[in-house]
């Protein structure tokens, strides 16, 4: 199979440093922004939850960071794939930009079900299957960087991790429906049913708008990322050179 | 095909039995620890028995996660890895015969020996006899995700504790089955519903998981 022409230049560390380094900082802004925005509707204006009072509104650093670590996981996995198929270094220095920012997405999940768990729940951890699958994906997610660590080798950490996210995307499902035979207490998901949503339309669009700006954030720091692996995969070729001489400011 | 599998499986059989405190060692690691855990906890009769299944479980993860490390290394050392990545015959076939061979020498002893062990925690015989089912059907399952988690870190040098790290996550459907059938039986149920889950995971690390291997090994020959 060939790569769509467009794509051909995506193959190129030069090209994607710059076109990263020329995004960056329009996504960085413009995901303050909405966060801004987002933080301002669901911290002041939306109302108070009738049962959680204002303990709900931790679901706006919640919701967004368990959405991302499995967004970024998908991402890492077809990044990897894409490697692999392809033989394009650029996806494998996405897939190890990524696993960090994933890993603390999900640790940051985990983090703030905890602390609303407690008030909430009563506890801070059970054993739902929800809180188990996001448990094993921080693990999954830490055994892809130490594997990545453990090699000398630049090609065989990229291809020896790659292949590890392939078949971890094949086993998350398996993991996840597993662990639901588990019975339940994490609520039913809440804003899926937009038609009758279960929350009011003030503590949603927050929600929503926070959950972009999040992926925007993502993004941006993905991107910068990016350009550090691309420059440390490169640090012997000519235009690296260049770039350092120019960044080097003149005394 | 056939003939070259079981060619594999033979030689790799021979290897093991002329090395036989090799394989000695996970059944005792096996034994050892479940008896442990006894002696730690108070050892009441319930107690053992609620815990019995998930215990015999975890000690045969962790017995066939010792026994990985080595799974590879020799055949890697000696070149003979080599031949068969290099050879005619299709190199995931060949990772399904280690996995198999790894099966028979690692997996079958643990399901033998666990009804010694069941009996020290008072399990009853429906409950001993789900556990064997279970080990029989999970353990080839474990024997194939742990030869990935091998073929993965095989040109890595400290990969005892990094093999532990890939391979347990992905092992936890086939534990969480297999305890949970153990002790479904325990209550008078029917475990139907896990052992066809146990099955249908065994059929597909069956298909996909040698693929995966064999381009895994392929990395730590280059």
């Amino acid at each position: 199979m060939k790569l769509p022409a467009w794509l051909h230049k995506f193959a190129s560390p030069p090209h994607v440093y710059g076109f990263a380094g020329a995004l960056y900082p329009w996504l960085l802004g413009l995901s303050l922004v909405l966060m801004a925005v987002g933080f301002y509707g669901g911290l002041v204006l939306a109302p108070a939850d009738y049962q959680q009072g204002d303990g709900f509104r931790i679901i706006y650093v919640h919701v967004p960071s368990a959405y991302l670590s499995t967004a970024v996981y998908a991402l890492m996995a077809t990044a990897s794939a894409i490697g692999l198929i392809w033989r394009m270094k650029v996806a494998h220095a996405v897939a190890a930009a990524a696993a960090p920012i994933g890993a603390w997405f999900t640790l940051l999940a985990l983090m703030t079900g905890a602390i609303w768990g407690k008030p909430m729940w009563g506890t801070y951890w059970q054993w739902d299957p929800r809180l188990t699958s996001e448990l094993i994906l921080l693990f999954i997610y830490l055994g892809y960087i130490s594997l990545r660590g453990a090699f000398d080798e630049l090609g065989k950490a990229d291809r020896a991790s790659a292949w590890l996210a392939v078949v971890g995307v094949v086993n998350l499902p398996i993991i996840h429906y597993s662990v639901i035979w588990w019975s339940s207490i994490h609520q039913g998901p809440t804003i899926k049913k937009l038609g009758s949503p279960s929350i009011t339309m003030e503590m949603v669009w927050p929600l929503l708008l926070l959950i972009f700006a999040y992926s925007l954030f993502f993004a941006a720091i993905l991107l910068q990322r990016l350009r550090a692996e691309i420059l440390d995969r490169e640090r012997y070729s000519r235009w690296v050179g260049g770039v350092v001489q120019a960044t080097a400011s003149p005394t | 095909m056939i003939r070259v599998l079981w060619a594999q499986i033979q030689r790799d059989l021979r290897v093991a039995y002329r090395r036989a405190g090799d394989v000695a060692s996970p059944l005792m690691f096996f034994a050892l620890v479940t008896s442990l855990v006894p002696l730690a906890i108070a050892p009441s009769r319930t107690v053992l028995q609620n815990l019995g299944p998930g215990i015999l479980w975890i000690g045969a993860l962790l017995a066939m996660l010792l026994s990985l490390n080595a799974l590879f290394r020799q055949d890697l050392d000696d070149g003979s890895m080599e031949q068969l990545a290099i050879g005619q015959h299709p190199l995931p076939a060949l990772m399904l015969a280690k996995s198999i061979a790894h099966w028979l020498v690692a997996g079958v002893p643990l399901v033998l020996l666990a009804p010694v062990l069941a009996v020290t925690y008072h399990l009853s015989a429906p409950t001993v006899s789900a556990l064997m089912i279970t080990l029989l059907l999970g353990t080839p399952t474990l024997s194939l995700l742990g030869s990935f988690g091998a073929a993965l870190t095989a040109g890595v040098r400290q990969s005892g504790g990094l093999l532990a790290l890939l391979v347990l996550p992905l092992c936890l459907p086939v534990l969480m089955f297999g305890a949970r059938a153990t002790a479904l039986a325990g209550l008078g149920e029917s475990i139907a519903g896990p052992l066809y889950l146990l099955a249908a995971l065994l059929a597909l690390a069956l298909t996909l998981l040698p693929l995966a291997t064999a381009a895994a090994i392929r990395i730590s020959l280059d």
